[in-house]
């Protein structure tokens, strides 16, 4: 997994819009997104590459019809990767702490 | 927004990649003596026509294999024959992909659909579920060992 691709892909609110909304209903078509956006269809277009492009999601054909799915994957990597790393230490850091306290009184 | 459940589970996509040949991520998806380190500890045994999981408590459950295409495409039925209120649900469809990237890494693609007739299947196995076995195999093909030991 590229880190980089996914932060960037996170880091705006358009596009974690869409993650919200297809993680509300999975695999909808450009045009039921388009419709839920103020924005050209271009712009949803383009956003949904960069997400596609970080693997935050996966398009099907279905028929005639292309489905975006989220691919919920690359946060869970990035929650494993990051937020459990530093809140363990948060949480090692308090016990520290207290056993200091309680060494102390 | 702040959604925190899903209310249309009834296709599931889950996509990684993996450090590995497809070769190895298919034995270590078809083969019992990989899935009982990572799949809550069930020996899943593949043949061109069934897949059969051995339970720890000695019990077992037989699904259709509807296609098999080492090492790049796997679909099989899936029930949740694990729990008996799952169980009474609709079989649903598990299909996995495996392609080759560059680098020797692997992009694995698992689709679980067709859960129109499991509610109760496709909440159980929606995020954590296939998220937990897919870290799992991830780690174990990677470094061949468990995850978590």
């Amino acid at each position: 997994m590229d880190d980089d691709a996914v932060f960037k892909a996170l880091a705006d609110s358009s596009r974690r819009l869409l993650l919200d909304l297809l993680f509300e209903r999975d695999g909808r078509t450009l045009t039921e997104l388009d419709a839920e956006l103020e924005m050209t269809r271009f712009g949803v277009m383009k956003h949904l590459k960069v997400l596609e492009e970080a693997g935050l999601v996966v398009s099907r054909k279905q028929g005639r019809e292309k489905l975006h799915f989220l691919n919920p994957v690359p946060i869970r990597q990035i929650h494993d990767r990051w937020i459990d790393k530093y809140t363990e230490q948060r949480v090692s850091a308090l016990l520290d702490l207290k056993n200091e306290l309680e060494e102390t009184a | 927004m702040s959604t925190t459940t899903r209310t249309n589970t009834t296709v599931q996509v889950y996509q990684l990649f993996i450090g590995a040949t497809p070769e190895q991520i298919w034995d270590a998806i078809t083969k019992p003596e990989f899935t009982v380190q990572y799949f809550h500890g069930v020996h899943i045994e593949f043949t061109p026509e069934e897949r059969l999981s051995r339970y720890q408590d000695g019990s077992e459950g037989r699904q259709s294999v509807a296609e098999w295409r080492p090492p790049h495409r796997l679909v099989h039925e899936w029930l949740s024959d694990y729990d008996p209120e799952l169980a009474a649900e609709e079989p649903s469809r598990v299909t996995w992909e495996i392609e080759a990237q560059e680098d020797g890494v692997s992009k694995l693609t698992v689709t679980h659909d067709q859960l129109e007739g499991a509610p109760k299947t496709a909440a159980s196995v929606s995020g954590e579920g296939w998220m937990g076995v897919l870290s799992g195999l991830k780690t174990l093909v990677e470094t061949g060992k468990p995850l978590g030991r």
